[in-house]
């Protein structure tokens, strides 16, 4: 099996034999993590620039230090307060930065799409970090790790995603990411924010967090944005936090050793309560950790190779 | 001089012709239509027509020419240009120009500008609300007199209930038709593209059917409070085409059109993002596309228009949910209307119908018809000529044409204006 992408977008194109592949190879770079010097020359003599156009800390800092346990060099780029202000536009910028011709750009940008546009123009490989309510590939990636290596196996799994799904590139990826491993998804919410024709990307859909949990063994709660209320999703935080958020109660009614995962970060006492978060079936920590490892494994692929 | 087009096949639904017959034109009107060989080609032009189709000149009833205010993207030269390649004679251009077409100055100066040009025929549409803010109404009267065919919110949907019944009164008033852009706009909110499985899958906010639906329902009960005279724009769901079905066995006095994008593509266009294929209202489901063509074919919509809006690169080679809705179609459009000729969808009489006849009798317009009489706008297509979509080559000053590359079946190959041949193709 060979990695044959020249950038990653999404989840939706992958095979499954390609999502191991990044998954065992991730698996093996964790290793590197934990030596007392955490470099391997991989990468040397590489540029990979993170370009930013929402504010972002722990995916462009998981990127940065994965590239630098690579060896790779980095740059980071946030845009919010410079050139998107002076009116250039999307394309100026990555044609500018290609001009000093990095290896891998990743974009993170409020429109959906925005990575398959510059994919189209730019010779260097582009990595997705999150695109409007589109995809998040590496966050789908990590968590999938984040599972394996509880659970031993992804195929069979009963897995529940709770939370705002309508507004959520963390929720379309990993529908695409687990039920392409064999795992069966229950995603839940106020129907407000589950859009129509989720059935179509493979899920189950249901209003209840209850129904949801029932028998899972893994479970995902999403960060509500909170200005959400004022655009009618929802009426109250506390209501939300009755009927949607995790709390102890609820994991009597999963599988004994159900896994509680959280893409982060948290809004405490919201969509979950501090006693689930902090309390022994919580994996968000790991989640973190092997963000770094997917996206050695990720840069790896895209630009480690021999291919050019 | 005078100009015989001999040989053709004249199918025009205004007088339920579709007959071998040859077609004399003098000082710029249908003098003559008579069977083949009838009329002496002595001393004339002689157009030969066989194996062409000869029609009523093909009218547009849905068209942004740009002109004034953005005329980077399209002139009333460059966009009646386009008109005629595509074998129209007439286009009604929309009224969001910059100014907007509120005034019989801009109307005039539109007038103006299409003499001055000579290509197809314009016909203005005037703004339903002074600037298109929704909040007064503006001189119908005086817009009618400087030459404004109808009025029309399109682009800014009237979303003041009391004023579009206002409006409807107003211009029944002046006998006005008033075109209804039907779109409920805190429904559609910030959506780019229909709301549905497409939508989901590529992280885009889409716009239900409903946001067209409500506003249909709306304009259509309206209609009936008002008895004005009433014309649904660019309908694009089944569930507009069911309403306006069952307004229509009321007897309202609603007419409809549509646009070749919604009984051609689906919300599946978008996939790629591709921003040519971003137009408001969304391109939809099959299902909308199916019941788009059989309301053609069973008279629920009168017209086919092609609502072209040409954008520059400046507003389409961007981020899908920065971009511009709107696609240019003049050039397309019969081609694309002929294509359901040729699937079986539609007769000849239909289409043309539908590009002619109808639009015009919408817009209270001459043209439309080979009449003894009639003004001579005619258009000859040949139904089986091939060709492939090259939007570089297109008189539009735009190119965002998602059917770039297609290779379509049937084209204009002559266009003629009051008597004059303004356009023929090699």
């Amino acid at each position: 099996m060979e990695f044959r992408h020249k950038d990653l977008l999404g989840i939706a194109d992958l095979e499954p034999e390609e999502i191991s592949l990044i998954l065992d190879t991730a698996a093996s770079f964790k290793e590197i993590s934990t030596r007392p010097i955490k470099k391997v020359p991989t990468l040397r003599g590489k540029t990979v620039v993170t370009l930013f156009y929402e504010p972002s800390t722990r995916t462009r800092m998981s990127f940065e230090i994965a590239a630098k346990r690579l060896s790779a060099d980095t740059l980071n780029l946030t845009v919010s307060a410079s050139s998107a202000v002076k009116g250039e536009t999307l394309a100026d910028t990555a044609h500018n930065l290609e001009a000093m011709a990095p290896d891998v750009l990743v974009i993170r940008h409020a429109a959906s799409g925005a990575p398959h546009y510059l994919a189209q123009r730019l010779r260097c490989g582009v990595i997705n970090a999150g695109d409007g309510l589109h995809e998040h590939p590496t966050q789908a990636l990590l968590d999938l790790l984040t599972v394996r290596e509880a659970k031993g196996r992804l195929d069979g799994l009963k897995v529940a995603i709770i939370g705002d799904i309508a507004h959520s590139r963390v929720a379309r990826s990993n529908i695409y990411a687990f039920t392409k491993m064999g795992s069966r998804v229950t995603v839940a919410g106020p129907a407000t924010m589950l859009p129509p024709y989720l059935e179509t990307l493979g899920a189950q859909v249901t209003t209840s967090l209850v129904e949801a949990v029932r028998d899972a063994d893994v479970i995902m709660m999403l960060r509500l944005q909170l200005e959400r209320m004022g655009q009618m999703f929802l009426s109250t935080l506390r209501e939300y936090s009755q009927f949607f958020g995790l709390a102890p109660k609820h994991l009597k009614l999963a599988k004994e050793d159900v896994i509680i995962m959280h893409p982060g970060p948290l809004n405490r006492g919201v969509e979950i309560s501090p006693e689930v978060a902090d309390g022994p079936h919580s994996l968000i920590l790991e989640q973190v950790t092997n963000g770094v490892a997917v996206r050695m494994a990720v840069l790896y692929f895209l630009i480690g190779g021999e291919k050019g | 001089m005078s100009l015989l087009i001999k040989g053709g096949l004249v199918v025009d639904p205004s007088q339920h012709l579709e007959d071998p017959l040859d077609l004399l034109v003098e000082r710029g009107k249908i003098v003559a239509l008579e069977p083949p060989g009838r009329i002496p080609a002595e001393g004339r032009r002689v157009i030969s027509a066989s194996d062409l189709v000869v029609t009523p000149g093909l009218v547009d009833m849905h068209v942004h020419l740009r002109e004034p205010g953005e005329e980077y993207k399209e002139t009333i030269e460059s966009g009646t240009r386009a008109a005629i390649q595509g074998g129209f004679t007439g286009v009604a251009c929309m009224p969001n120009t910059k100014p907007v077409n509120d005034n019989a100055a801009v109307t005039r100066l539109i007038l103006d500008q299409a003499k001055a040009a000579g290509h197809a025929r314009v016909y203005p549409v005037g703004a339903v609300s002074v600037g298109s803010l929704g909040q007064a109404l503006s001189e119908y009267g005086d817009l009618k007199a400087a030459g404004v065919v109808a009025v029309t919110d399109d682009g800014r949907p009237v979303s003041n209930s009391m004023l579009m019944r206002r409006a409807l009164e107003y211009a029944r008033t002046f006998d006005l038709p008033v075109i209804s852009h039907c779109e409920d706009l805190d429904l559609a909110s910030d959506g780019v593209m229909h709301e549905g499985a497409v939508s989901l899958q590529l992280g885009l906010k889409g716009i239900p059917a409903a946001a067209e639906e409500v506003m249909v329902y709306r304009d259509l009960t309206l209609a009936r409070l008002t008895g004005a005279r009433l014309h649904i724009a660019h309908v694009s769901t089944a569930g507009s085409v069911a309403i306006i079905r069952l307004a229509k066995a009321m007897g309202l006095p609603v007419t409809a059109e549509t646009a070749p994008h919604y009984f051609t593509l689906t919300e599946e266009a978008v996939l790629g993002y591709n921003t040519n294929a971003k137009v408001n209202p969304p391109l939809r489901t099959e299902m909308d596309v199916k019941s788009i063509k059989e309301a053609i074919r069973d008279g629920t919509l009168d017209a086919v228009a092609c609502d072209h809006a040409p954008h520059s690169s400046l507003e389409k080679e961007v981020e899908f949910t920065a971009a511009a809705f709107g696609l240019i179609g003049l050039e397309t459009s019969l081609s694309l209307t002929l294509k359901l000729v040729h699937d079986g969808a539609l007769n000849l009489s239909q289409a043309i119908g539908a590009l002619s006849t109808n639009p015009a009798a919408i817009l209270g317009v001459n043209g439309g018809t080979l009449e003894k009489g009639a003004m001579a706008d005619i258009t000859l297509v040949d139904l089986n000529r091939e060709w492939t979509v090259d939007a570089s080559t297109f008189a539009s000053k735009s190119r965002n044409c998602p059917f770039n590359g297609w290779t379509l079946k049937g084209k204009a190959v002559m266009t003629i204006v009051g008597g004059e041949v303004v356009w023929e193709g090699e």
